[in-house]
């Protein structure tokens, strides 16, 4: 049995090393494969501004041949007391929560995916049915999904939905960022409709700077925090806010990329293949030093 | 020990009361299944956007492998370290395995909602994900099992092909090809044997890397960077408990003496390995001071408390005492603690420990869900025992012993 538990003591000792001198935060990285673009493209989300009129959610719809219904359906109001979440239905929504200071003006919060830098749904996609694009879209691939909703454990903003309810061809559902209308040069269908600029598409990198830019002028309005500068790694959609982002539902994150840790434990177990070849060339002496003790042994 | 117990056929009836309700229990199963495809997953289950994965991921999938660990420990021990004594428990446990991970497949083509791309991940990589490389593994892994298998009925049919009609000519050729087949595994039956080893370490670990990726969506108690090194210790320890569980269990069914003197021996590793596992899961509580969380008397602390105590501290203490090594009921409610014990410990990882940041109801399995998941194991045990029937796969202890027959040699 000594060698039995000797050899189970030194294959975990190894496995627990990798996995532990692996772990330095400051090491971990995402996909290497995801090289982003300065130029990427983003949203800078104004929840101050914001007066819930819904109509992106109509501009949603339609631009993704989804059903919409008539525009004048979503005037109704009520339904935002509602906590609603992004689902196969429909891409975006708006929350509203109370405004404590003055009731009056209420925070109308629009949520959809947040196209993360480091995106944990294409770190974890069986097939890569999920990626990250040059201008900063995550989009996903339907000639490769298989269905496994992993990408849905995976995100940490809740975001992609599944349809349940198909037996054949279902879909996993989430904003594209309207990749192919901004392919052509189009605004993305939110962007386009809002009637007072809540939502501001353009460079990542310079809305950050607007961002920081519109808190400097106005500190009286915003908190000082811009979520998705670096929450999860970054996203491409970042948010301004007049109150604390708790208070308006936003997952408290690290800045750590959401796929990191995982990744990192993943390279370190198959780096380059030596950790399994050593393995199999250490069963592989057991297995004849053990055969020719006991053929020794059967000789005597 | 001078000689090998020579596997054979069991000499029973298939179809006893028993396997009636079975039957019934996995007839119940295959017609929820049949809803699946032709409805969709929505319409059995109780899953939804706010709980993407359930019972089918948690248990038929990660409980699944787990449970089928027996195949690469018992082969770590028969075959990498020669203990002879255990040879008698390597083909039932061979068989478990295979048979295990073969339903852990049809699990994952249940649960995938486009089954008809699952061979995609052979051909689109993804390197990044865990979940492509438990997919390849447990691909590999079953090949392997397969072929370890295949000597069993190389044994079972060379010189006693006797195909029917006009197909008798082929008589000769097929079992000239047996025969050719049965050499060429003798020779190359060690580099499978190791593979399925390694293969198997790196997706048990893997299946803990998992959840690693839900980070905070995951309860603390169960969330650590360590999760592939406990997913790979529990299933380390888990496998001879599962032999002996299945092994008492099968001699009771079939009416004969279990292999005791194998089961004994491999009793003895356990309480070390189990030792090991807490040592890690205790440890790594500590470090990340998540004892706080058991205060908190939710459904969560409790089901870590039953999962720790009931599963691993009870059962460790019961393989370190030398009476329960030497009662065999003892023995068989030792190794049913441990089974239960990581058979609780995925279904906490993968469904209790699930906490999503936004949600409109919790997730309890449908009746659905229950009916194919136990359908599922129904119909597994009814395979095992049609197989130990018909191929020579467990050895009964009698008078005649064989000593070093060729075939007892392998899997």
């Amino acid at each position: 049995m000594e060698k039995h538990s000797r050899r189970t003591f030194l294959k975990t000792t190894a496995i627990a090393a990798t996995t532990l001198t692996s772990l330095p935060i400051k090491k971990l990285r995402a996909s290497p494969k995801n090289i982003l673009s300065d130029d990427r493209m983003g949203v800078l989300v104004d929840t101050t501004v914001c007066i819930g009129c819904r109509n992106c959610e109509w501009a949603c719809k339609t631009a993704h041949n989804m059903p919409a219904g008539n525009i004048d359906d979503y005037k109704n109001k009520s339904i935002l007391k509602n906590m609603r979440r992004p689902d196969e239905h429909a891409l975006t929504v708006i929350n509203q929560y109370d405004n404590d200071q003055n009731p009056m003006l209420p925070y109308d919060v629009k949520i959809q995916c947040m196209h993360c830098d480091h995106p944990a749904c294409v770190s974890a996609c069986i097939v890569g049915a999920l990626s990250k694009q040059e201008n900063g879209s995550v989009v996903w691939d339907t000639d490769k999904c298989i269905g496994c909703r992993y990408c849905m454990v995976a995100c940490p903003f809740q975001i992609p939905s599944f349809e349940f309810d198909k037996a054949l061809n279902p879909h996993i559902k989430k904003c594209d960022f309207c990749f192919d209308r901004t392919k052509e040069g189009k605004l993305p269908a939110c962007v386009e409709i809002c009637p007072v600029e809540a939502i501001t598409y353009g460079p990542r990198n310079d809305l950050v700077k607007v961002a920081r830019e519109r808190i400097k002028n106005n500190p009286d309005r915003y908190v000082n925090h811009i979520y998705g500068e670096y929450e999860v790694g970054g996203t491409s959609w970042i948010y301004l806010a007049g109150t604390d982002f708790s208070n308006l539902a936003f997952p408290k994150l690290s800045n750590n990329p959401a796929p990191g840790v995982s990744e990192s434990i993943q390279h370190a177990i198959f780096a380059y293949f030596v950790p399994p070849i050593s393995l199999y060339a250490l069963l592989g002496g057991i297995m004849w030093i053990t055969r020719r003790k006991k053929s020794v042994e059967e000789s005597e | 020990m001078n000689g090998y117990l020579k596997p054979a056929p069991i000499k029973k009836k298939f179809f006893t009361p028993g396997v009636i309700v079975l039957c019934i229990i996995a007839a119940n199963g295959i017609f929820f299944l049949a809803g699946r495809f032709l409805f969709g997953i929505g319409k059995v289950t109780n899953l939804s956007n706010q709980y993407p994965w359930g019972l089918w991921i948690g248990v038929d999938v990660a409980a699944g492998v787990a449970l089928a660990a027996g195949g690469f420990t018992s082969a770590a021990l028969g075959h990498v370290m020669h203990r002879e004594q255990i040879h008698a428990i390597l083909r039932p446990a061979l068989l478990t395995a295979m048979l295990g991970y073969t339903f852990v497949a049809i699990g994952v083509f249940v649960d995938i909602g486009r089954w008809y791309f699952i061979w995609h991940p052979i051909v689109m990589w993804n390197g990044n994900s865990a979940l492509f490389e438990v997919g390849i593994c447990v691909m590999m892994y079953m090949t392997v099992l397969y072929i370890e298998f295949l000597p069993v009925v190389t044994e079972r049919f060379i010189g006693r092909v006797n195909l029917k009609g006009f197909l008798s000519v082929l008589n000769k050729p097929v079992d000239r090809f047996l025969r050719f087949l049965d050499k060429w595994l003798g020779l190359t039956m060690f580099a499978f044997i190791i593979l399925g080893v390694v293969l198997s370490t790196l997706h048990q670990s893997s299946l803990g890397t998992l959840m690693v990726i839900a980070g905070p969506k995951m309860h603390p108690l169960w969330q650590t960077p360590i999760l592939p090194l406990l997913f790979l210790l529990s299933a380390i320890s888990v496998g001879f408990p599962m032999i002996i569980f299945e092994s008492i269990l099968a001699a009771k069914s079939f009416g004969y003496k279990a292999e005791m003197d194998a089961l004994s021996m491999l009793s003895k590793t356990v309480a070390p390995l189990l030792g090991i596992y807490l040592a890690f899961k205790i440890g790594d509580m500590v470090i990340r001071g998540t004892y706080v969380y058991l205060l908190e008397a939710n459904v969560q602390s409790i089901m870590f408390f039953i999962e720790v105590v009931f599963g691993v501290i009870v059962p460790l203490r019961m393989f370190l005492s030398p009476a329960v090594l030497k009662s065999q009921k003892l023995l068989f409610t030792a190794s049913a603690l441990v089974v239960f014990g990581v058979l609780l410990n995925r279904i906490n990882n993968f469904i209790v420990a699930y906490d999503p940041p936004y949600k409109f109801s919790t997730y309890f399995p449908s009746f659905g869900e229950i009916s194919v998941t136990v359908g599922l194991a129904a119909l597994l045990i009814l395979i095992y025992r049609f197989i130990t029937i018909n191929f020579p796969v467990i050895s009964i202890t009698n008078k005649d012993f064989v000593l070093n027959t060729k075939y007892t040699v392998r899997g």
